[in-house]
């Protein structure tokens, strides 16, 4: 890709942020988002915005919001990468609540005497999720869970439409009728 | 597209371009006349062969060129109950982009009935509201409408009942497809004896004008559409406007003053170019045609007050802003076994008309509304507004989830609210918006009849969702309404100019070369659907303002 139609690219895929803003900041955009298509694709663990410490424990938070069972979850969809990306985008008024939140968490964590959220027993994750989800922190990891599940899958998350297929929805163009079980 | 000098006198500024500034600036500028639109929005994809996308996290967090409504925290705006509350921040918001409202609307293309131009004689009044009979009977508006449907686009079935206004003509485009939801609303129907129809929609089903056929894409209602069939103002009038070489159109022009001279005539608009670094631009005009929609249309003329208009520009009677009418909703849901796929086609799906008219002693309260079928569309609003019985998170949401998304139909129901005097928008004595200018204030609590009608409407979709065959229903919880779409009356119509704003052809009773067209220029507020309505009022004026104009009676 040349360096133009990249940074065409990047620049569409960038939503919720003025075009002085992405003229001003693109250095950095671009920068951020290499480093984070790098996590999608799990070859590293840089991201844009989190610490790979902090990667590691959203992405097991994610994980328990929309958990893996018979059809893939939020970890399937690479929801991380998703909200990585949010964070440094459109979701950036949220950076301080998260940045609060996590630290929050990691002084409950440390005082259970445990290693890390994501190196907690599913059952203790939820339990700690359940104490702090009226959170500010925690409704926005919800919240951008959700959205990297369910946005189109150039945003990051839904990888392979693994959100849409769990809920019946068809990306497609144009549709023909019958569309239901009724109107036939 | 011709360009004209603010300097140079036009002979019509339109401020707005959506449902009825689009109509002016077409007609007016067909009859030979120079004309320059103001839109506060951005250009769009207006003029662009290659349209909008269905993206959702794009469109919900759009940058600052590609947005296509009013963001509450720039075109900021606050909202109170009543005078003795101090208002808190709003999130009313409308369109705000070339074509305005009619880009994103869900497209419903509803005529008025007969008996909504003069429900005060029909019905008489009603204490504590602003009953009026409008200035204009179904009568002389008919042809308008014809004019109006035809002229845009509009698919729909003309069906002979009481529930519906004679039509001189039929529809110009058969009707959308029935959903399944709709196929479960006739089900009902045919139980309970009620009438059925797919909604009249300013959507094309067949080629048209040189457009193309709607594709059922699905996320429509909010969205651009990216096949230019919604018959809005930016695919469907504007572009005639401007192959006239009569019509300028200037997006990211934010009128804040209507200007005028000693004699109290206007002279032409004053506005910040926002690609200017703000810079304020006076253009001249012998007549301002005023088309901003139902809240800042008022909010202008307030703004525009002077030592002159004291009170607001064209306010003598003192009800500019005042009785503003608000949509109101109440429905509710239900589950059915197999999926109905709801997110393919027009977001809002067929209608259910029998409650349209008033049935005061049947029903114990006066006024009634449009019910109309729907279900899922967008992944994103569906995740995060959550299911129905279940957590937000975890293994039970997501549960819910999978077994709601596509066996879900909702009734969502529009219903007319009364005009009460104070109801009304006004300027904020504290917030200012972006650009320094006092921000928009709503004030706003439903008639005591207005909030039986929602819980008429909600009680009437569960019965209705049970014939249909749903294995679980749930009713929405009810609410009064916090203004948002279908705003009006906050320029009423009238003869009387101690108490309307603006005379029959819509001209301001205190200043003769001001027209006011558009949502705020209702009576009543009709069952709900205005567009069509404003769409034809602004046929109607426009013929009349460029009669008038060629004889001379507005100075041109």
């Amino acid at each position: 890709m040349s360096e133009d139609s990249r940074r065409q690219f990047l620049i569409q895929s960038m939503t919720g942020v003025s075009a002085a803003w992405l003229a001003t900041s693109w250095p950095e955009i671009a920068a951020a988002a290499e480093s984070s298509w790098g996590a999608y694709n799990g070859s590293s663990t840089q991201f844009a915005f989190f610490t790979s410490a902090q990667g590691a424990t959203v992405e097991a938070m994610a994980a328990q919001i929309i958990p893996t069972t018979d059809t893939p979850g939020a970890r399937e969809a690479q929801v991380i990468g998703f909200i990585d990306t949010a964070l440094m985008t459109f979701a950036a008024g949220q950076q301080a609540a998260v940045k609060a939140g996590l630290q929050d968490l990691d002084r409950r964590i440390s005082a259970m005497g445990a290693a890390s959220f994501a190196s907690l027993g599913s059952a203790q994750q939820i339990a700690m999720l359940t104490s702090i989800q009226t959170t500010p922190f925690f409704r926005a990891i919800r919240d951008l869970t959700v959205m990297g599940m369910f946005a189109a899958p150039q945003h990051g998350g839904n990888f392979n439409k693994v959100g849409w297929k769990m809920i019946g929805f068809d990306d497609s163009l144009n549709f023909h009728t019958p569309f239901g079980a009724y109107d036939v | 597209m011709q360009k004209y000098n603010p300097s140079d006198e036009v002979d019509f500024v339109v401020i707005g371009s959506g449902a009825a500034g689009g109509v002016m600036a077409r007609q007016l500028s067909q009859a030979g006349f120079s004309v320059v639109v103001l839109e506060q929005g951005g250009w769009g994809a207006f003029g662009h062969e290659q349209d909008y996308s269905k993206d959702e996290l794009s469109n919900r967090y759009p940058a600052d060129v590609d947005k296509l409504i009013s963001d509450p925290v720039v075109q900021r705006n606050t909202f109170r109950r009543n005078a003795s509350e101090k208002a808190t921040p709003g999130g009313h918001n409308y369109g705000c982009v070339v074509g305005g409202g009619t880009v994103t609307y869900g497209a419903s293309s509803w005529r008025h009935l007969p008996w909504e131009f003069n429900e005060a004689s029909v019905f008489g009044g009603m204490a504590g509201t602003g009953i009026a009979d409008w200035p204009v009977s179904y009568e002389e508006m008919e042809r308008y409408y014809t004019l109006a449907e035809w002229e845009l686009g509009i698919s729909g079935e003309r069906v002979d009942t009481p529930f519906m206004a004679p039509m001189s003509k039929p529809y110009p485009l058969p009707p959308q497809p029935i959903k399944s939801s709709g196929a479960l609303a006739k089900l009902a129907a045919g139980k309970l004896g009620l009438t059925v129809i797919p909604n009249v929609a300013a959507i094309i089903t067949e080629p048209y004008k040189g457009r193309g056929a709607c594709i059922n894409c699905g996320m429509c209602s909010g969205y651009g559409c990216q096949t230019k069939s919604r018959s809005s103002s930016a695919v469907a009038l504007l572009p005639d406007a401007v192959a006239t070489g009569k019509c300028e159109i200037r997006a990211n022009c934010y009128v804040r003053e209507i200007s005028t001279d000693r004699s109290g005539k206007v002279t032409g608009a004053l506005y910040i170019d926002k690609t200017a670094n703000n810079r304020e631009v006076f253009q001249k005009a012998k007549v301002v045609v005023l088309s901003a929609n139902g809240t800042e249309t008022p909010r202008l003329l307030l703004l525009s007050k002077s030592a002159r208009f004291a009170n607001g520009l064209a306010n003598s009677s003192g009800v500019v802003g005042k009785y503003l009418m608000s949509g109101n909703g109440g429905g509710a849901s239900g589950l059915f076994e197999h999926p109905l796929n709801e997110f393919k086609g027009c977001v809002t799906g067929a209608a259910i008309l029998d409650f349209v008219p008033n049935d005061v002693k049947g029903r114990g309260f006066y006024g009634g509304g449009r019910m109309t079928a729907r279900g899922f569309t967008s992944p994103i609003a569906y995740g995060l507004g959550g299911v129905h019985g279940a957590p937000t998170w975890g293994v039970d949401y997501k549960k819910a989830l999978i077994e709601q998304a596509n066996r879900k139909m909702s009734l969502s129901n529009f219903i007319s609210q009364m005009p009460i005097e104070t109801n009304c928008v006004d300027l904020d004595p504290d917030v200012k918006d972006a650009w320094g200018l006092p921000a928009m204030r709503i004030t706003s609590t439903s008639h005591p009849n207005d909030m039986k009608a929602v819980e008429f409407f909600r009680d009437k979709s569960v019965e209705i969702l049970k014939a249909a065959g749903a294995k679980e229903v749930w009713a929405d919880a009810i609410s009064d309404s916090r203004g948002g779409a279908h705003s009006r009356g906050t320029c009423r119509m009238g003869n009387d100019p101690r108490t309307s704003v603006v005379n029959k052809f819509h001209r301001a009773h205190d200043v003769p070369n001001l027209f006011v067209i558009d949502g705020s220029s209702f009576v009543t507020g009709g069952r709900n659907h205005p567009t069509m309505t404003i769409s034809a009022l602004a046929f109607r004026a426009a013929e009349h303002l460029a009669a008038a104009a060629k004889t001379g009676n507005v100075k041109i």
